[in-house]
């Protein structure tokens, strides 16, 4: 049985157009999506019921009047916890900011509302988008639509297992390490992490500073495209943001990849990636050289210390932009004798197990003695994971790989083991040490239904040749399943 | 080779307040994690810049013009304590 809540996004805006339907009608077959699915998923931290119904209503009227604003007018998104919005609760996922509404609007979130869109609510992450498999929240953990015993992936995993079925047309999350593609590719979506910079952090709680960048979450590639679009570009409130002209995005999307040089990365298609991944990533990739893509091996030799050099990065950079959180200014407060003392026991209060964990291996990795040992060494191997790259896009046009080792993995499994549940972000995290865009899209389903990702990966500012060989695997795929969770019938627990 | 960590320093310098019982648990897991992460140091890197950012830019200017502000009310409607319009904490020194 299909309904409305599962157009894409390009499909529902036509549809829009032809008058077909309303932008009320779109938002609630979403919510109607939700009222069934939320109960199995917990996707949704907030649905801003009152605010997505405004918008809609408005988006309608806009569009009775010839105010036409594009792609995304009357379009119910989703938005990661993470992601600043003005007066309407923005928790990261942490107790420490239980009741916090924002005074303000991020860029991405306010060029989304001038592009239209409805915005439905704010999806479940990993506290402070810290974890692989959206466990890590303070509010309970997100569940995987395709089997509701296996985890969604993460951080951005409320994004995904709700865009995936259907309670949104497509959503954002933030990427530090696999963010983004990861569980795009756990819930069988498109997932994009953008160059750094493309997109503006401003209204981003910040993790790490160097490696965060906000990117879309979609059903189509064609909708990723679109989504991004509606985002990237410089904004004087975030002075990392990237200044010159936004790269074409949707220009190559019909293409194809006939003389495009697509390089295998040896060092992620090896030992520690599932039989199954494997041997779908190689179909794929011989079906790519079958349309036309000249395919050859490129080794990035230093990906191998990536995970090593990102477990210091990102935790040094996040124990200084969590310093924030000292119960002074928003969120939780407890109380002390001196203001030393009352931070001290709000952060401990406020903050979950794998933050605490994470802020104090980063002050250890920055404090005196042991700075040049950690963070100074895993900057030098971030250069030469950068370096690798650049190598190798001497002679390839883009690369690829697999998104995650392995598709989902069952709730519970590695909650208590750290290091195996920062192996899921092995084929991720270079992408985000060397600031290129990449994106991750489903090919198939393993022999237990759950979904692939295959990555493609291309240089800074490549976004176009990047999005264009992401169509064709598309178009090669023909990935049409949906999760059972995809569903508007009561179903039974 | 097993990193030896003064957790309770560690722990003060975050200023996070840890019991014995969680300052040994996250004393020994930080441990484990760092033993992984100092595999970086097996890597030669003499001579290599390190890298602080992606992208190369120096000084994001922009025009020296006054803009408005976020409203001071709704700002400080957040505050866990206010006290004629500025946030309130608890005294800073100690007594002695």
């Amino acid at each position: 049985m299909s309904s409305l809540a599962d157009l894409d996004i390009a499909e529902a805006a036509a549809g829009l157009r032809r008058g077909d339907h309303a932008a009320v009608d779109l938002l609630e077959a979403v919510l109607r999506r939700a009222t069934i699915t939320e109960a199995h998923l917990h996707a949704y931290l907030t649905i801003d019921h009152d605010g997505a119904r405004a918008a809609a209503e408005q988006a309608d009227r806009d569009l009775a009047s010839g105010v036409d604003k594009g792609p995304l007018h009357g379009i119910p998104l989703a938005l990661k916890d993470n992601m600043c919005t003005r007066g309407i609760e923005t928790t990261a996922a942490s107790q420490i900011l239980a009741g916090y509404r924002p005074p303000y609007d991020g860029t991405a979130v306010a060029r989304l509302r001038v592009a239209g869109a409805t915005l439905v609510g704010k999806t479940n992450l990993d506290e402070f988008a810290m974890g692989s498999s959206t466990e890590n929240s303070a509010y309970g953990p997100t569940r995987n639509p395709w089997n509701t015993d296996t985890v969604p992936g993460g951080s951005s995993g409320g994004s995904s297992a709700a865009v995936a079925v259907g309670s949104a047309y497509g959503g954002f999350g933030s990427d530090t390490g696999g963010s983004i593609r990861q569980p795009a590719s756990l819930t069988g979506i498109v997932g994009v992490k953008p160059t750094y910079g493309l997109v503006s952090r401003y209204g981003l709680i910040a993790f790490a500073s160097s490696l965060d960048q906000i990117g879309p979450l979609a059903r189509t590639v064609g909708d990723a495209a679109v989504l991004l679009e509606a985002v990237a570009g410089w904004d004087p409130l975030d002075a990392t943001s990237y200044r010159g002209d936004v790269p074409a995005i949707t220009g190559g999307l019909d293409a194809g990849v006939e003389g495009v040089r697509v390089g295998v990365v040896t060092e992620l298609m090896g030992e520690g990636i599932d039989e199954e991944v494997r041997a779908a990533t190689r179909a794929m990739i011989d079906r790519l050289a079958d349309a036309g893509a000249i395919v050859t091996e490129a080794s990035l030799p230093a990906t191998e210390y990536a995970l090593s050099a990102y477990y210091l990065i990102a935790p040094a950079e996040c124990s200084a932009n969590l310093a924030r959180f000292d119960g002074v200014r928003y969120g939780l407060r407890i109380e002390g004798d001196t203001t030393e003392e009352m931070m001290a026991r709000s952060r401990a209060a406020g903050f979950g197990p794998e933050v605490i964990r994470r802020v104090l291996l980063g002050t250890y990795a920055l404090s005196a003695g042991y700075y040049d040992a950690f963070y100074g060494q895993a900057q030098r191997v971030r250069t030469l994971v950068r370096r690798d790259f650049a190598a190798a896009y001497d002679n390839v046009d883009v690369l690829v790989s697999p998104t995650s080792p392995t598709t989902a993995f069952p709730l519970g499994e590695r909650t208590d083991d750290p290091i195996a549940m920062y192996y899921a972000d092995v084929c991720t995290i270079p992408s985000n040490l060397s600031g290129d865009p990449a994106i991750s899209l489903p090919t198939g389903l393993d022999s237990a239904g759950l979904p692939i990702g295959f990555q493609v990966m291309a240089p800074a500012l490549g976004e176009e040749t990047m999005f264009r060989v992401a169509a064709e695997v598309e178009r090669l795929a023909g990935f049409a399943a949906r999760p059972f969770l995809a569903t508007d019938e009561v179903i039974s627990a | 080779m097993p990193v030896e960590i003064d957790i309770a320093r560690v722990a003060k310098l975050a200023r996070i307040a840890l019991d014995d019982d969680e300052l040994e648990s996250f004393g020994h897991q930080l441990s484990d994690i760092l033993e992984h992460a100092a595999r970086v140091q097996a890597l030669p890197t003499e001579g290599v810049e390190p890298t602080s950012h992606p992208l190369p830019m120096v000084n994001a200017f922009r025009p020296d013009v006054v803009t408005g502000s976020l409203d001071h009310a709704e700002v400080l409607e957040m505050a866990p304590e206010t006290e004629g319009g500025f946030f309130r904490v608890p005294r800073i020194l100690d007594e002695q």
